[in-house]
């Protein structure tokens, strides 16, 4: 085998695990699932038509040449777009680096690893682009069906975004490699991820509410302060917006720019990959210094088994990330609600459906990790204490945690205002209450590896975790504004709750 | 004479999956025995002991472990147990120290004397150097080691092992086999399943082998040898005798 042919098929290899692993994220690795998978996406894609008209219809008519605040909304909200795709890029990096079991068989193969890694690294660009095309495919067919056959340039775009995004996850990721060594590489990769997904939208409101008083992040980008300090509408950074609109010349330097750079990074990074994953597979995380105690914890059975839990959600990498993700959107809230201190406006009754969402989506996350990621499950089966009260123990660890969270942004509140604070209090612990039983009724014994994979062995508690937290939320906020309509979302959705135990398999 | 207490005392125990993995099987082993479990892939040696661990519930049939009946009270039948599966489950995010503490708290073992017990047996193991790396590291043979420690630290009198030697190398083999051997001189019950039928022969009171879900022949060596009228053969010898002669049955 020529060593053209040895890349073509390890590229080939690289695109089936890719598709066999999201086929697996998409069926829970159930055999049979494969047709009603590839159904469900197609009717997920043509159901995200309507968000896509309400949402971008309006802009499908806009002509060259734009003005400043159109052409920095749509900047904004590319850019937007290659920063989720670079958190996803990182987050895929990592992934390789740690969670695949191939490693030690590609370097151990006859094959140049520059060349192998260089695919690999193309791959990751791919699926990274194949995601981004997926989800950008509704919005960008309004656009073509309402403006034209000229907005197919915007696939373009993504496509470069995407090469782009790739490109600066490998050198990002590798470099901390280098600067801070395996072990922390992992934890602030994931962090990174986090605070770039999140972090320019976040920027964006924290920037309105202070400057508006709303979370609007138009309010920012259509003002007269951002046309000012925008550069003029020949620059560079216009392209991008250009591109999408049909602008063939500036697609063109768009993804040249990206395969260039790219390929930069392809031809650096390649050659030290190999040494890289490496040193993660040869490398044990020492505990911090001074773990090493003269003595073991006086305590009941339950006390072991919640210090167990709280030690390892500390020390999870994933939950760390998505925890952050949570606590960064509450960010705007919590600006709203320390601005609202100086201001009389009703924007504060906001932060209650944003904090109760929160808290519902943390807690089923933090359920499903204590509860049915157990890595230990027979040695704590064996254990002489009932599993009611291992049941127990693993749900308070939840609750003490979303309290510890939680709990300074209510107080927070209760200066602002008490009745508030309460609602906000009694929907906090409804909803996390709620996620964590959606969770215990859909347990199923798994690794905590499998977090990321979790809403795989049950979509059903998935939607029904989802449904929840949105209902209560939109129930807390209801009571504050018009109690009535809160008290009929309150019942729908302990009704949405009922159901789901009534269909659960624990009750069956 | 006070008859001896049995350690363990199944009657009748039955499970059924798809085919009966295990069929109404009766077994005895007696209080500070090395009782060694020997049969082929599917033979119910894993469901059996998962059942009597509290992992699986039998379809009938009674487990009485030092005359506790284990389906009926199982915390207290647990307390006197511990359970090491040829899978080690381990917690990545936690040294082996801190593993063994977790163990020891959940069997609410007095914290001064479980911290003396852990340390010996991380020496004795010869984990000492790694008790404050996080386990995600470990090869396999050092997650058997650490999941090894935690079944000993809370001082079990019953211990049931599925395969222990699965992935150890000769020298830590050789370490678990002398610490196994150790804690039934000191009156504990070591009850293990093997495919190794040389560590079965060398180190067992007494041997079982189950097929098909049944115990087929029960005893010590040379009783295993009279019962089969071969007196001057291996036990890897008679254990193929009597599965061919049970599967020629079956």
């Amino acid at each position: 085998m020529n060593s053209t042919t040895a890349l073509t098929w390890f590229a080939r290899h690289e695109l089936r695990l890719a598709w066999r692993e999201w086929l697996a994220m998409m069926t829970a690795g159930r055999k049979g699932r494969k047709r009603a998978a590839i159904i469900g996406l197609l009717v997920f894609a043509a159901v995200m038509h309507l968000p896509a008209y309400a949402v971008i219809g309006k802009f499908a008519d806009l002509q060259a040449p734009l003005d400043k605040p159109t052409l920095i909304v749509i900047t904004s909200t590319i850019f937007l777009a290659w920063a989720l795709m670079l958190s996803q890029a990182i987050e895929s990096v990592t992934r390789v680096f740690y969670a695949r079991a191939d490693l030690d068989l590609i370097m151990s193969s006859p094959v140049r690893l520059a060349n192998i890694f260089s695919v690999r690294i193309a791959a990751i660009a791919l699926s990274v682009i194949a995601m981004a095309l997926l989800l950008s495919t509704p919005f960008v067919d309004v656009l073509v069906i309402g403006g034209g056959v000229r907005w197919f340039a915007a696939f373009g775009v993504v496509g470069a975004i995407g090469l782009s995004a790739a490109a600066v996850a490998i050198a990002v990721t590798i470099v901390l490699f280098r600067l801070i060594g395996p072990s922390r590489t992992r934890l602030v990769a994931q962090i990174l991820a986090a605070i770039i997904g999140a972090g320019f939208v976040i920027a964006l409101q924290i920037a309105a509410i202070l400057s508006y008083g709303t979370l609007s992040r138009f309010a920012v980008l259509t003002s007269d302060a951002a046309a000012a300090f925008a550069p003029e509408l020949e620059s560079m950074v216009w392209w991008p917006a250009r591109a999408a609109l049909g602008d063939g010349e500036a697609l063109l330097c768009l993804v040249a720019g990206a395969l260039m750079l790219l390929g930069v990074v392809m031809a650096i990074f390649s050659p030290r990959f190999a040494d890289t994953a490496v040193s993660v597979s040869a490398h044990a995380a020492p505990a911090p210094e001074g773990s090493r105690r003269a003595a073991f914890r006086a305590g009941s059975r339950p006390q072991a088994l919640r210090w167990k839990e709280l030690l390892l959600l500390r020390r999870d990498p994933w939950l760390v990330s998505q925890t952050l993700m949570q606590l960064l959107y509450l960010v705007p809230p919590a600006v709203m609600l320390w601005r609202s201190f100086s201001d009389s406006s009703g924007a504060i009754v906001l932060v209650t459906p944003v904090i109760v969402m929160a808290a519902g989506q943390l807690a089923g996350g933090l359920a499903w990790l204590t509860i049915s990621g157990e890595d230990a499950a027979d040695l704590v089966a064996t254990a002489p204490l009932p599993a009611s009260r291992v049941i127990r123990a693993k749900i308070e660890v939840v609750l003490i945690v979303i309290g510890a969270i939680f709990a300074p942004m209510v107080l927070a509140l209760l200066f602002a205002s008490p009745l508030q604070a309460m609602v906000t209090a009694l929907a906090v612990a409804i909803a996390a209450a709620s996620a964590t039983a959606i969770q215990l009724w859909f347990r199923v014994q798994a690794k905590r590896s499998q977090f990321r994979r979790r809403q795989t062995s049950s979509r059903l508690a998935t939607f029904a975790e989802a449904f929840s937290s949105i209902g209560w939320a939109a129930t807390a906020a209801l009571t504050l504004a018009v109690p009535i309509a809160g008290l009929i979302t309150g019942l729908m959705t302990a009704a949405i709750v009922a159901a789901t135990w009534k269909i659960s398999p624990q009750r069956a | 004479m006070k008859p001896q207490q049995s350690a363990l005392q199944v009657r009748g125990l039955t499970k059924r999956f798809d085919r009966p993995a295990v069929d109404a099987l009766d077994l005895t082993v007696r209080s500070g025995e090395f009782y060694a479990l020997v049969g082929p892939n599917g033979a119910g040696k894993t469901t059996t002991l998962r059942m009597v661990a509290g992992l699986l519930r039998p379809d009938a049939g009674s487990v009485a472990v030092f005359d506790i009946d284990a389906l009926k009270d199982p915390v207290a039948a647990k307390q006197a147990m511990a359970w090491v599966s040829d899978e080690p489950m381990i917690y990545d995010k936690l040294t082996p120290l801190e593993y063994l503490e977790f163990v020891a708290g959940l069997w609410g073992i007095d914290p001064a004397v479980s911290r003396a017990s852990a340390h010996d047996l991380l020496v004795s193991l010869g984990l000492e150097p790694h008790c404050d790396e996080r386990c995600e590291g470990f090869s396999k043979g050092m997650r058997q080691k650490v999941a090894l420690a935690g079944a000993l630290v809370h001082d079990p009198r019953l211990i049931i092992l599925d395969e222990p030697l699965t992935g150890l190398d000769a020298v830590s083999a050789r370490h678990v086999k002398g610490l196994l051997g150790d804690r039934v001189r000191a009156g504990c019950t070591v009850i293990m399943t093997t495919h190794i039928l040389e560590v079965a022969e060398r180190m067992a009171d007494r041997i079982g082998v189950i097929a098909a879900g049944r115990l087929v022949a029960e005893g010590t060596l040379a009783e295993l040898r009279q019962q089969n009228g071969r007196t001057d053969t291996s036990l890897e010898d008679l254990f193929i005798a009597l599965v061919h002669s049970e599967a020629a049955a079956a």
